[in-house]
């Protein structure tokens, strides 16, 4: 009696380990948060050029989404993705955003001339305590808002063109 | 000669395990429970990431505004859910993290329990 108890319990605890196993070996490896908070405060963040202050809501002009991209001069994957942000920048009916992380104001003016300037207004986070309220983990990152600051669509790494063409369909 | 010696290295160490043993701060306090999300096995006090020393600012700049330790937590959590917190909150999703290994330890002790005094009475 007191064999097959202790069997059957580790018949049963062997079972589990091995279900929880087989299982996580289809997971994502990625990391990404289920119900979190997906509104946004409305914070202000200073502008890159001019060091004025805007707030996120007001940035919206007669567009329904926003795409916010986080991009630094020193991260090599930002420069290797910009061409499709320059894409995302013909999208109609989108607020291009870019949140210019942690860089020098020089190098990422001269990343700007080198490989265009696709963005519609510019904000510079320089301490990266803004992305931190964008729920950003680091660079490259691109959030899709609506005009109520709800995160719709987040991806985290470089974007190809896949995602612009996904970005395209959420729009219509 | 012998003494400024003795004496230089017993002040350097008085410094230097100032600076190991010092009091700590309540942004290391606060840091050392959360967990570094793009770093695996380090904590946002350990690592020296850009989201790390990202997160350290704001808590310095949330102590500043006067926030609570649990509002931080709170505010760290609703942006980037339970897993950056070391430990988990109790509640429905956590509740066999909670109280499996407690079961378990029940059920170690029902057999060590049972081979010692039930079968000792036997014999």
């Amino acid at each position: 009696m007191k064999i097959r108890l202790s069997f059957i319990f580790l018949f049963c605890l062997i079972l589990f380990v091995a279900f929880v196993f087989y299982k996580s070996l289809f997971d994502d490896k990625n990391y990404a948060p289920k119900n979190i908070n997906n509104k946004i405060e409305n914070i202000s963040i200073k502008e890159f050029y001019t060091d004025k202050n805007f707030y996120l809501k007001n940035l919206f002009e007669e567009e329904t989404l926003m795409a916010i991209n986080i991009w630094a001069s020193w991260c090599i994957p930002c420069r290797q993705e910009h061409r499709y942000i320059n894409k995302l920048s013909e999208i109609d009916n989108l607020k291009l955003v870019g949140l210019n992380y942690k860089d020098k104001k020089n190098s990422a003016q001269m990343f700007l001339r080198e490989l265009g300037n696709p963005f519609d207004i510019i904000l510079t986070d320089t301490d990266g305590t803004k992305s931190i309220f964008l729920g950003a983990y680091g660079v490259p990152e691109t959030l899709i808002l609506d005009r109520e600051l709800k995160i719709i669509k987040k991806y985290i790494g470089p974007i190809n063109s896949d995602i612009v063409n996904e970005i395209k369909t959420i729009i219509k | 000669m012998k003494l400024l010696k003795l004496i230089f290295f017993l002040l350097f160490f008085i410094f230097y395990l100032n600076n190991v043993y010092g009091e700590n701060s309540k942004v290391d306090e606060i840091s050392k429970n959360l967990r570094c999300l793009i770093c695996q096995g380090q904590s946002i006090y350990d690592s020296q990431s850009e989201f790390a020393l990202s997160v350290k600012t704001l808590i310095s700049k949330k102590l500043e505004k006067g926030d609570s330790e649990r509002d931080i937590y709170d505010f760290l959590k609703s942006k980037y859910g339970d897993w950056i917190v070391y430990k988990p909150d109790f509640n429905k999703y956590t509740l066999v993290l909670w109280i499996f290994p407690l079961l378990l330890f029940l059920f170690g002790g029902f057999l060590i329990v049972r081979k010692v005094f039930i079968k000792g009475n036997k014999i």
